[in-house]
Protein backbone atom coordinates (compact mmCIF):
# COMPACT_ATOMS: atom_id res chain seq x y z
CA UNK A 1 0.00 0.00 0.00
CA UNK A 2 2.69 2.15 0.72
CA UNK A 3 4.60 1.82 -2.04
CA UNK A 4 0.88 2.57 -4.62
CA UNK A 5 0.17 5.54 -2.28
CA UNK A 6 4.65 6.51 -3.18
CA UNK A 7 4.13 5.91 -7.04
CA UNK A 8 1.01 7.73 -7.18
CA UNK A 9 2.38 10.96 -5.62
CA UNK A 10 5.02 10.61 -8.15
CA UNK A 11 3.51 10.05 -10.75
CA UNK A 12 1.41 13.56 -9.90
CA UNK A 13 4.86 15.14 -9.81
CA UNK A 14 6.28 13.79 -12.96
CA UNK A 15 2.58 14.62 -14.48
CA UNK A 16 2.95 17.93 -13.45
CA UNK A 17 5.95 18.58 -15.81
CA UNK A 18 3.90 16.15 -18.76
CA UNK A 19 0.91 18.98 -18.03
CA UNK A 20 3.12 21.57 -18.90
CA UNK A 21 4.93 20.57 -21.58
CA UNK A 22 1.00 19.65 -22.95
CA UNK A 23 0.05 22.95 -22.41
CA UNK A 24 2.45 24.43 -24.23
CA UNK A 25 2.11 22.16 -27.21
CA UNK A 26 -1.71 22.92 -26.88
CA UNK A 27 -1.07 26.51 -26.64
CA UNK A 28 0.78 26.37 -30.00
CA UNK A 29 -1.86 23.77 -31.45
CA UNK A 30 -4.85 25.80 -30.64
CA UNK A 31 -3.15 28.98 -32.87
CA UNK A 32 -1.96 26.92 -35.89
CA UNK A 33 -3.14 23.42 -35.80
CA UNK A 34 0.59 22.46 -35.57
CA UNK A 35 2.66 20.36 -33.06
CA UNK A 36 5.88 21.89 -32.22
CA UNK A 37 7.89 19.01 -32.45
CA UNK A 38 10.97 20.86 -31.22
CA UNK A 39 8.93 22.33 -27.84
CA UNK A 40 11.32 19.22 -26.00
CA UNK A 41 14.22 20.31 -27.45
CA UNK A 42 14.04 23.86 -26.78
CA UNK A 43 13.40 23.27 -23.40
CA UNK A 44 16.25 20.56 -23.10
CA UNK A 45 18.05 23.86 -24.51
CA UNK A 46 16.05 26.63 -22.03
CA UNK A 47 17.57 23.87 -19.12
CA UNK A 48 21.45 24.33 -20.54
CA UNK A 49 20.72 28.04 -20.85
CA UNK A 50 19.54 27.77 -16.74
CA UNK A 51 22.66 25.64 -15.67
CA UNK A 52 25.25 28.18 -17.44
CA UNK A 53 23.45 30.64 -15.21
CA UNK A 54 23.84 29.24 -12.23
CA UNK A 55 27.59 27.81 -12.72
CA UNK A 56 28.16 31.57 -13.61
CA UNK A 57 27.22 32.36 -9.86
CA UNK A 58 23.43 33.03 -10.20
CA UNK A 59 21.36 32.22 -7.54
CA UNK A 60 18.55 29.86 -8.26
CA UNK A 61 15.49 31.30 -8.67
CA UNK A 62 17.50 34.74 -10.25
CA UNK A 63 18.66 31.98 -12.79
CA UNK A 64 15.08 30.59 -12.98
CA UNK A 65 13.44 33.95 -13.91
CA UNK A 66 16.06 34.81 -16.36
CA UNK A 67 15.87 31.62 -18.03
CA UNK A 68 11.69 31.91 -18.87
CA UNK A 69 12.90 35.66 -20.03
CA UNK A 70 15.57 34.24 -22.60
CA UNK A 71 13.29 31.69 -23.28
CA UNK A 72 10.32 33.78 -23.76
CA UNK A 73 12.14 36.19 -26.04
CA UNK A 74 13.79 32.79 -27.88
CA UNK A 75 10.33 31.62 -28.76
CA UNK A 76 9.40 34.96 -30.05
CA UNK A 77 11.93 35.19 -32.32
CA UNK A 78 11.36 31.78 -33.30
CA UNK A 79 7.94 32.78 -34.50
CA UNK A 80 9.14 35.88 -36.22
CA UNK A 81 11.70 34.35 -38.17
CA UNK A 82 11.01 31.13 -38.85
CA UNK A 83 7.67 30.43 -38.74
CA UNK A 84 5.82 33.72 -39.63
CA UNK A 85 7.33 33.13 -43.46
CA UNK A 86 5.35 29.68 -42.94
CA UNK A 87 1.99 31.23 -42.06
CA UNK A 88 0.45 30.39 -45.50
CA UNK A 89 2.67 27.06 -46.07
CA UNK A 90 1.16 23.57 -46.85
CA UNK A 91 1.21 21.31 -43.42
CA UNK A 92 3.79 18.68 -44.49
CA UNK A 93 6.55 22.12 -44.78
CA UNK A 94 5.61 23.46 -41.48
CA UNK A 95 6.24 20.09 -40.00
CA UNK A 96 9.54 19.93 -41.94
CA UNK A 97 10.24 23.14 -40.48
CA UNK A 98 9.62 21.52 -36.79
CA UNK A 99 11.70 18.62 -37.53
CA UNK A 100 14.33 20.96 -38.51
CA UNK A 101 14.18 23.12 -35.22
CA UNK A 102 14.17 19.41 -33.09
CA UNK A 103 17.35 18.36 -34.81
CA UNK A 104 18.88 22.28 -34.84
CA UNK A 105 18.29 22.83 -31.14
CA UNK A 106 19.12 18.74 -29.97
CA UNK A 107 22.21 19.21 -32.04
CA UNK A 108 22.90 23.24 -30.54
CA UNK A 109 22.42 21.68 -27.21
CA UNK A 110 25.14 19.32 -27.84
CA UNK A 111 27.68 21.12 -29.54
CA UNK A 112 27.57 23.95 -26.85
CA UNK A 113 26.90 22.26 -23.45
CA UNK A 114 28.29 18.42 -24.48
CA UNK A 115 27.01 15.07 -24.82
CA UNK A 116 27.96 13.87 -21.12
CA UNK A 117 24.90 13.49 -18.53
CA UNK A 118 25.27 16.27 -16.35
CA UNK A 119 23.47 16.92 -12.74
CA UNK A 120 20.84 19.60 -12.45
CA UNK A 121 20.58 21.85 -9.14
CA UNK A 122 17.25 21.65 -7.53
CA UNK A 123 15.99 24.58 -5.40
CA UNK A 124 14.15 22.04 -2.91
CA UNK A 125 15.17 20.91 -0.19
CA UNK A 126 15.87 17.02 -1.20
CA UNK A 127 18.09 15.09 1.45
CA UNK A 128 14.72 14.07 3.39
CA UNK A 129 11.39 13.05 2.41
CA UNK A 130 8.18 14.40 3.41
CA UNK A 131 4.66 13.49 4.15
CA UNK A 132 5.45 10.35 5.71
CA UNK A 133 7.92 9.70 3.62
CA UNK A 134 5.74 9.51 0.41
CA UNK A 135 7.62 12.11 -1.88
CA UNK A 136 11.08 13.53 -2.12
CA UNK A 137 10.91 17.53 -1.74
CA UNK A 138 11.79 18.27 -4.95
CA UNK A 139 8.70 16.05 -5.83
CA UNK A 140 6.77 18.49 -4.11
CA UNK A 141 8.71 21.82 -4.78
CA UNK A 142 8.29 20.73 -8.51
CA UNK A 143 4.15 20.01 -8.33
CA UNK A 144 3.68 23.48 -6.35
CA UNK A 145 5.93 25.14 -8.95
CA UNK A 146 3.80 23.67 -12.17
CA UNK A 147 0.51 24.17 -9.86
CA UNK A 148 1.41 27.92 -9.98
CA UNK A 149 2.12 28.22 -13.56
CA UNK A 150 -1.13 26.19 -14.57
CA UNK A 151 -2.81 28.67 -12.13
CA UNK A 152 -1.11 31.97 -13.61
CA UNK A 153 -1.40 30.34 -17.27
CA UNK A 154 -5.51 30.13 -16.43
CA UNK A 155 -5.47 33.22 -14.54
CA UNK A 156 -3.50 34.97 -17.78
CA UNK A 157 -6.12 33.65 -20.32
CA UNK A 158 -9.15 34.24 -18.45
CA UNK A 159 -8.70 37.08 -17.00
CA UNK A 160 -6.45 40.00 -18.49
CA UNK A 161 -7.22 42.11 -21.67
CA UNK A 162 -4.18 40.76 -23.63
CA UNK A 163 -5.15 36.77 -22.69
CA UNK A 164 -8.34 37.13 -24.52
CA UNK A 165 -7.27 38.78 -27.51
CA UNK A 166 -4.64 35.45 -28.04
CA UNK A 167 -7.82 33.35 -27.71
CA UNK A 168 -9.62 35.26 -30.05
CA UNK A 169 -6.41 35.57 -32.04
CA UNK A 170 -6.48 31.52 -32.14
CA UNK A 171 -9.72 30.76 -32.35
CA UNK A 172 -10.93 33.21 -35.62
CA UNK A 173 -8.09 35.03 -36.99
CA UNK A 174 -9.55 36.55 -39.22
CA UNK A 175 -12.71 38.36 -37.17
CA UNK A 176 -9.50 39.40 -34.25
CA UNK A 177 -8.12 41.41 -37.01
CA UNK A 178 -11.62 42.78 -37.62
CA UNK A 179 -11.52 44.26 -34.05
CA UNK A 180 -7.95 45.44 -34.05
CA UNK A 181 -5.85 42.26 -32.56
CA UNK A 182 -2.49 41.88 -34.04
CA UNK A 183 -2.84 38.40 -35.06
CA UNK A 184 0.79 37.85 -35.80
CA UNK A 185 2.02 39.43 -32.60
CA UNK A 186 -0.31 37.30 -30.38
CA UNK A 187 0.86 34.02 -32.53
CA UNK A 188 4.25 35.21 -31.40
CA UNK A 189 3.50 35.80 -27.57
CA UNK A 190 2.02 32.43 -27.81
CA UNK A 191 5.32 30.88 -28.66
CA UNK A 192 7.14 33.06 -26.44
CA UNK A 193 4.97 31.79 -23.85
CA UNK A 194 5.19 28.45 -24.56
CA UNK A 195 8.69 28.82 -24.53
CA UNK A 196 8.43 29.63 -21.11
CA UNK A 197 6.45 26.81 -20.04
CA UNK A 198 8.53 24.48 -21.41
CA UNK A 199 11.94 26.17 -19.88
CA UNK A 200 10.00 25.85 -16.86
CA UNK A 201 9.16 21.95 -16.93
CA UNK A 202 12.60 21.63 -18.24
CA UNK A 203 14.46 22.62 -15.12
CA UNK A 204 11.29 20.89 -12.89
CA UNK A 205 12.79 17.72 -14.51
CA UNK A 206 15.97 17.81 -14.80
CA UNK A 207 16.68 17.08 -11.10
CA UNK A 208 15.40 13.95 -11.48
CA UNK A 209 15.96 12.62 -14.96
CA UNK A 210 19.76 14.36 -15.28
CA UNK A 211 20.30 16.61 -18.28
CA UNK A 212 21.94 15.64 -21.63
CA UNK A 213 20.51 16.83 -24.99
CA UNK A 214 17.38 14.22 -25.31
CA UNK A 215 16.54 14.75 -22.04
CA UNK A 216 12.84 15.76 -23.16
CA UNK A 217 12.46 13.14 -25.63
CA UNK A 218 10.89 11.04 -24.00
CA UNK A 219 9.07 13.54 -21.72
CA UNK A 220 7.56 15.10 -24.70
CA UNK A 221 6.17 11.72 -26.12
CA UNK A 222 4.17 11.38 -22.50
CA UNK A 223 3.24 15.33 -23.05
CA UNK A 224 2.30 14.33 -26.16
CA UNK A 225 -0.05 11.43 -24.86
CA UNK A 226 -1.43 13.43 -22.17
CA UNK A 227 -2.26 16.15 -24.61
CA UNK A 228 -4.22 13.55 -27.00
CA UNK A 229 -5.67 11.85 -24.01
CA UNK A 230 -7.42 15.32 -22.52
CA UNK A 231 -8.17 16.76 -25.97
CA UNK A 232 -5.83 18.22 -27.94
CA UNK A 233 -7.57 21.53 -28.86
CA UNK A 234 -8.76 21.72 -24.79
CA UNK A 235 -5.99 23.30 -22.35
CA UNK A 236 -7.32 22.12 -19.77
CA UNK A 237 -7.54 18.81 -20.87
CA UNK A 238 -4.52 18.53 -21.96
CA UNK A 239 -3.15 19.65 -18.28
CA UNK A 240 -5.72 16.64 -16.51
CA UNK A 241 -4.19 14.45 -19.12
CA UNK A 242 -0.66 15.17 -18.02
CA UNK A 243 -0.82 14.44 -14.62
CA UNK A 244 -2.87 11.29 -15.96
CA UNK A 245 -0.32 10.01 -17.83
CA UNK A 246 1.99 11.03 -14.90
CA UNK A 247 0.23 8.41 -12.78
CA UNK A 248 -0.50 5.74 -15.31
CA UNK A 249 3.30 5.35 -16.70
CA UNK A 250 4.53 5.53 -12.75
CA UNK A 251 1.50 3.10 -11.83
CA UNK A 252 2.39 0.75 -15.22
CA UNK A 253 6.15 1.01 -14.27
CA UNK A 254 5.95 -0.34 -10.96
CA UNK A 255 3.43 -2.67 -11.45
CA UNK A 256 2.41 -3.87 -14.89
CA UNK A 257 5.41 -3.87 -17.44
CA UNK A 258 8.30 -2.24 -15.65
CA UNK A 259 10.72 0.94 -15.79
CA UNK A 260 12.30 -1.14 -19.72
CA UNK A 261 8.83 -0.86 -21.15
CA UNK A 262 7.29 2.31 -19.54
CA UNK A 263 7.58 4.66 -22.88
CA UNK A 264 5.87 2.06 -24.81
CA UNK A 265 2.73 3.20 -22.42
CA UNK A 266 2.89 6.25 -23.81
CA UNK A 267 2.47 5.13 -27.49
CA UNK A 268 -0.36 2.21 -26.01
CA UNK A 269 -2.15 5.67 -25.04
CA UNK A 270 -1.63 7.87 -28.09
CA UNK A 271 -2.92 5.08 -30.35
CA UNK A 272 -5.71 4.03 -28.03
CA UNK A 273 -7.07 7.63 -28.16
CA UNK A 274 -6.92 8.37 -31.67
CA UNK A 275 -8.60 5.11 -32.65
CA UNK A 276 -11.43 4.76 -29.59
CA UNK A 277 -11.80 9.11 -28.98
CA UNK A 278 -9.62 11.27 -31.26
CA UNK A 279 -11.64 14.34 -29.96
CA UNK A 280 -9.67 13.64 -26.09
CA UNK A 281 -11.60 13.25 -22.77
CA UNK A 282 -12.88 16.17 -22.72
CA UNK A 283 -12.32 17.45 -26.47
CA UNK A 284 -15.72 18.31 -27.90
CA UNK A 285 -17.04 19.96 -30.94
CA UNK A 286 -18.51 24.00 -30.73
CA UNK A 287 -21.91 24.20 -29.87
CA UNK A 288 -23.34 26.36 -32.76
CA UNK A 289 -26.55 27.10 -34.02
CA UNK A 290 -27.73 28.75 -37.32
CA UNK B 1 -18.44 68.34 -47.17
CA UNK B 2 -15.81 65.41 -47.87
CA UNK B 3 -17.11 61.81 -48.13
CA UNK B 4 -16.54 59.80 -45.17
CA UNK B 5 -15.43 56.81 -47.31
CA UNK B 6 -14.61 57.34 -50.97
CA UNK B 7 -12.97 54.47 -53.66
CA UNK B 8 -11.71 55.16 -56.90
CA UNK B 9 -11.06 52.76 -59.74
CA UNK B 10 -10.76 49.80 -56.90
CA UNK B 11 -9.77 46.42 -58.10
CA UNK B 12 -9.45 43.78 -56.23
CA UNK B 13 -8.86 40.04 -56.82
CA UNK B 14 -8.02 36.51 -55.21
CA UNK B 15 -5.16 34.92 -56.39
CA UNK B 16 -5.37 34.91 -60.36
CA UNK B 17 -9.08 35.32 -60.23
CA UNK B 18 -10.30 39.26 -60.69
CA UNK B 19 -13.34 40.07 -58.93
CA UNK B 20 -13.73 44.05 -59.09
CA UNK B 21 -12.87 45.89 -62.35
CA UNK B 22 -12.61 49.25 -61.10
CA UNK B 23 -15.50 50.43 -59.28
CA UNK B 24 -15.76 53.82 -57.73
CA UNK B 25 -18.44 54.58 -54.48
CA UNK B 26 -18.43 56.91 -51.93
CA UNK B 27 -20.04 56.66 -48.79
CA UNK B 28 -21.20 60.29 -47.20
CA UNK B 29 -20.33 61.18 -43.36
CA UNK B 30 -22.97 59.80 -41.09
CA UNK B 31 -24.92 58.66 -44.58
CA UNK B 32 -26.31 55.20 -45.61
CA UNK B 33 -24.60 53.61 -48.89
CA UNK B 34 -26.47 50.58 -50.20
CA UNK B 35 -24.57 47.95 -52.28
CA UNK B 36 -26.82 45.88 -54.35
CA UNK B 37 -26.42 43.11 -56.72
CA UNK B 38 -26.98 39.41 -57.23
CA UNK B 39 -24.90 36.14 -55.90
CA UNK B 40 -21.16 36.64 -56.93
CA UNK B 41 -21.30 40.47 -58.05
CA UNK B 42 -18.56 41.69 -55.87
CA UNK B 43 -20.45 42.65 -52.74
CA UNK B 44 -18.67 40.93 -50.18
CA UNK B 45 -15.11 41.49 -52.03
CA UNK B 46 -16.06 44.99 -52.48
CA UNK B 47 -16.05 45.32 -48.32
CA UNK B 48 -13.07 43.15 -47.69
CA UNK B 49 -11.24 45.24 -50.00
CA UNK B 50 -11.89 48.68 -48.06
CA UNK B 51 -10.67 46.33 -45.14
CA UNK B 52 -7.43 45.06 -46.68
CA UNK B 53 -8.71 41.75 -46.22
CA UNK B 54 -7.86 41.26 -50.26
CA UNK B 55 -5.59 41.97 -52.62
CA UNK B 56 -6.80 45.24 -54.05
CA UNK B 57 -5.39 47.87 -56.62
CA UNK B 58 -6.89 51.94 -57.10
CA UNK B 59 -7.41 54.00 -53.69
CA UNK B 60 -9.55 54.09 -50.76
CA UNK B 61 -9.72 57.19 -48.64
CA UNK B 62 -11.16 57.07 -45.30
CA UNK B 63 -11.85 61.14 -44.26
CA UNK B 64 -9.37 62.02 -47.25
CA UNK B 65 -6.57 59.62 -45.98
CA UNK B 66 -5.36 56.88 -48.29
CA UNK B 67 -6.08 53.15 -46.64
CA UNK B 68 -5.71 51.31 -49.00
CA UNK B 69 -2.26 48.92 -48.74
CA UNK B 70 -2.80 49.12 -44.88
CA UNK B 71 -2.92 45.63 -42.42
CA UNK B 72 -6.63 44.59 -41.43
CA UNK B 73 -6.06 45.67 -38.14
CA UNK B 74 -4.64 49.20 -38.47
CA UNK B 75 -7.74 50.02 -40.90
CA UNK B 76 -9.69 48.58 -37.87
CA UNK B 77 -7.77 51.19 -35.80
CA UNK B 78 -8.84 53.70 -37.73
CA UNK B 79 -12.39 52.75 -36.98
CA UNK B 80 -13.51 50.82 -39.57
CA UNK B 81 -16.06 47.92 -38.05
CA UNK B 82 -16.61 45.17 -40.47
CA UNK B 83 -19.43 42.56 -39.59
CA UNK B 84 -18.62 39.89 -41.67
CA UNK B 85 -21.10 37.49 -43.88
CA UNK B 86 -20.62 34.53 -41.52
CA UNK B 87 -21.04 37.11 -38.64
CA UNK B 88 -17.36 36.84 -37.72
CA UNK B 89 -18.53 36.29 -34.41
CA UNK B 90 -16.22 34.35 -31.59
CA UNK B 91 -18.17 31.42 -30.98
CA UNK B 92 -16.22 29.64 -28.38
CA UNK B 93 -16.91 32.90 -26.32
CA UNK B 94 -18.89 33.96 -24.20
CA UNK B 95 -21.26 37.06 -24.75
CA UNK B 96 -19.37 39.06 -22.63
CA UNK B 97 -16.24 38.38 -24.19
CA UNK B 98 -17.17 39.27 -27.47
CA UNK B 99 -17.90 42.64 -26.21
CA UNK B 100 -15.01 43.10 -24.46
CA UNK B 101 -12.87 42.31 -27.81
CA UNK B 102 -15.20 44.84 -29.69
CA UNK B 103 -13.95 47.78 -27.88
CA UNK B 104 -10.29 45.99 -27.49
CA UNK B 105 -8.38 48.49 -29.06
CA UNK B 106 -10.33 51.24 -27.18
CA UNK B 107 -8.30 52.87 -23.93
CA UNK B 108 -10.63 55.67 -23.31
CA UNK B 109 -13.29 55.65 -20.28
CA UNK B 110 -16.52 55.66 -22.32
CA UNK B 111 -16.47 52.53 -22.98
CA UNK B 112 -18.58 51.40 -19.86
CA UNK B 113 -21.53 54.08 -21.55
CA UNK B 114 -20.76 52.81 -24.85
CA UNK B 115 -21.67 49.09 -23.48
CA UNK B 116 -24.53 50.78 -21.80
CA UNK B 117 -25.75 52.22 -25.10
CA UNK B 118 -25.39 49.27 -27.18
CA UNK B 119 -27.41 47.19 -24.73
CA UNK B 120 -30.34 50.17 -25.55
CA UNK B 121 -30.35 48.62 -28.66
CA UNK B 122 -29.85 45.30 -27.91
CA UNK B 123 -31.78 44.69 -24.69
CA UNK B 124 -31.71 40.71 -25.14
CA UNK B 125 -27.84 40.75 -24.98
CA UNK B 126 -27.85 42.01 -21.46
CA UNK B 127 -29.48 38.68 -20.36
CA UNK B 128 -26.96 36.65 -22.42
CA UNK B 129 -23.96 38.34 -21.18
CA UNK B 130 -22.37 34.79 -19.78
CA UNK B 131 -23.66 32.57 -22.87
CA UNK B 132 -21.22 31.09 -25.17
CA UNK B 133 -22.24 32.99 -28.03
CA UNK B 134 -22.33 30.11 -30.92
CA UNK B 135 -25.67 29.07 -28.47
CA UNK B 136 -27.80 32.23 -29.58
CA UNK B 137 -29.94 32.42 -31.98
CA UNK B 138 -29.52 33.47 -35.66
CA UNK B 139 -30.98 37.05 -34.66
CA UNK B 140 -29.06 37.32 -31.20
CA UNK B 141 -26.07 36.22 -33.13
CA UNK B 142 -26.73 39.13 -35.82
CA UNK B 143 -27.55 41.74 -32.45
CA UNK B 144 -24.27 40.32 -31.17
CA UNK B 145 -22.14 41.25 -34.14
CA UNK B 146 -23.38 44.86 -34.60
CA UNK B 147 -23.03 45.40 -30.90
CA UNK B 148 -19.45 44.26 -30.91
CA UNK B 149 -18.90 46.66 -33.81
CA UNK B 150 -20.51 49.05 -32.76
CA UNK B 151 -17.47 48.95 -29.32
CA UNK B 152 -14.93 50.03 -31.44
CA UNK B 153 -16.77 53.02 -31.98
CA UNK B 154 -16.25 53.36 -35.40
CA UNK B 155 -16.76 55.99 -37.84
CA UNK B 156 -17.25 53.34 -40.64
CA UNK B 157 -20.05 49.94 -40.20
CA UNK B 158 -18.99 47.71 -42.90
CA UNK B 159 -22.73 45.39 -42.84
CA UNK B 160 -22.57 42.17 -44.73
CA UNK B 161 -25.99 40.83 -45.22
CA UNK B 162 -27.31 41.24 -42.28
CA UNK B 163 -30.71 39.84 -43.05
CA UNK B 164 -28.88 36.80 -44.09
CA UNK B 165 -30.74 33.45 -42.70
CA UNK B 166 -32.98 35.33 -40.92
CA UNK B 167 -36.99 35.23 -40.13
CA UNK B 168 -38.46 37.98 -41.91
CA UNK B 169 -39.75 40.34 -38.52
CA UNK B 170 -36.19 39.96 -37.06
CA UNK B 171 -34.78 41.64 -40.25
CA UNK B 172 -37.35 44.16 -40.13
CA UNK B 173 -36.24 44.75 -35.98
CA UNK B 174 -32.46 45.01 -36.97
CA UNK B 175 -32.89 47.10 -39.81
CA UNK B 176 -34.64 49.73 -37.35
CA UNK B 177 -32.00 49.27 -34.86
CA UNK B 178 -29.30 50.18 -37.99
CA UNK B 179 -31.63 53.33 -39.30
CA UNK B 180 -31.27 54.65 -35.29
CA UNK B 181 -27.69 53.38 -34.76
CA UNK B 182 -26.97 55.28 -38.40
CA UNK B 183 -28.56 59.17 -36.61
CA UNK B 184 -28.08 58.65 -32.93
CA UNK B 185 -24.34 57.65 -33.45
CA UNK B 186 -23.53 59.36 -36.53
CA UNK B 187 -21.81 56.56 -37.36
CA UNK B 188 -21.85 56.19 -41.34
CA UNK B 189 -22.74 52.54 -43.11
CA UNK B 190 -21.63 50.83 -45.92
CA UNK B 191 -24.29 47.90 -46.80
CA UNK B 192 -24.45 45.06 -48.50
CA UNK B 193 -27.61 43.07 -48.62
CA UNK B 194 -29.52 40.76 -50.94
CA UNK B 195 -32.84 42.18 -50.06
CA UNK B 196 -32.95 45.06 -52.26
CA UNK B 197 -36.11 46.95 -51.20
CA UNK B 198 -35.23 46.83 -47.80
CA UNK B 199 -31.96 48.10 -47.99
CA UNK B 200 -33.06 51.10 -50.44
CA UNK B 201 -35.55 51.87 -47.63
CA UNK B 202 -32.53 53.30 -45.32
CA UNK B 203 -30.51 53.63 -48.07
CA UNK B 204 -29.59 57.54 -49.38
CA UNK B 205 -27.04 56.72 -51.77
CA UNK B 206 -26.72 52.97 -53.79
CA UNK B 207 -24.94 51.04 -56.13
CA UNK B 208 -25.48 48.44 -58.44
CA UNK B 209 -22.82 46.05 -58.85
CA UNK B 210 -22.65 43.10 -61.67
CA UNK B 211 -20.02 41.06 -62.44
CA UNK B 212 -17.15 43.55 -60.52
CA UNK B 213 -18.71 46.56 -61.76
CA UNK B 214 -20.84 48.90 -61.38
CA UNK B 215 -23.76 49.07 -63.62
CA UNK B 216 -26.01 52.21 -61.85
CA UNK B 217 -25.56 54.33 -59.24
CA UNK B 218 -27.58 57.39 -57.92
CA UNK B 219 -30.13 58.35 -54.90
CA UNK B 220 -31.48 55.27 -53.52
CA UNK B 221 -35.18 57.27 -53.84
CA UNK B 222 -34.43 57.60 -57.31
CA UNK B 223 -33.79 53.63 -57.84
CA UNK B 224 -36.98 52.83 -55.89
CA UNK B 225 -38.38 54.59 -58.55
CA UNK B 226 -37.09 53.31 -61.64
CA UNK B 227 -39.05 50.54 -62.55
CA UNK B 228 -37.05 49.09 -65.02
CA UNK B 229 -34.03 48.50 -62.99
CA UNK B 230 -35.92 47.27 -60.40
CA UNK B 231 -37.36 44.66 -62.81
CA UNK B 232 -34.28 43.53 -64.67
CA UNK B 233 -31.36 44.04 -61.91
CA UNK B 234 -33.40 44.02 -58.46
CA UNK B 235 -36.43 41.37 -58.84
CA UNK B 236 -38.96 42.74 -57.01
Amino acid sequence: MDGLIHQILSGIATGGIYASVALALVMIYQATHHVNFAQGEMATFSTYIALTLIQAGLSYWVAFAATFVISFVMGVLIERVLMRPMANAPILSSVGVFIGLLLIFSSISGWIFGYTIKTFPSPFETSKPLLGGYVSGHELGSTAVTLVVLLSVYLFFRHTRLGLAMRAAAYNPASARLVGIRVGWMLALGWGLAAGIGAIAGCMVAPIVFLDPNMMAGILLYSFAGALLGGIGNPLGAVLGGFAVGVIENLGGAYLVGTELKLTLALVIIVAVLVVKPSGLLGKAVQSRV
Amino acid sequence: MPALLEAKGLHAAYGDIRVLHGIDFVVDEGGITALLGANGAGKTTTLRAVCGMVRTQGEVHLGGARIDGRATEDIARLGVAHVPDGRGTFLELTVEENLRLGAYTRRDRQVDAARERVFGYFPKLRERIRQQAGTLSGGEQQMLAIARALLLKPRLLLLDEPSFGLAPLIVKEIFAIMRRINREEGVGILLVEQNASLALQIADRAYLLETGRIVFSGPAAEIRKDESIRRSYLGY
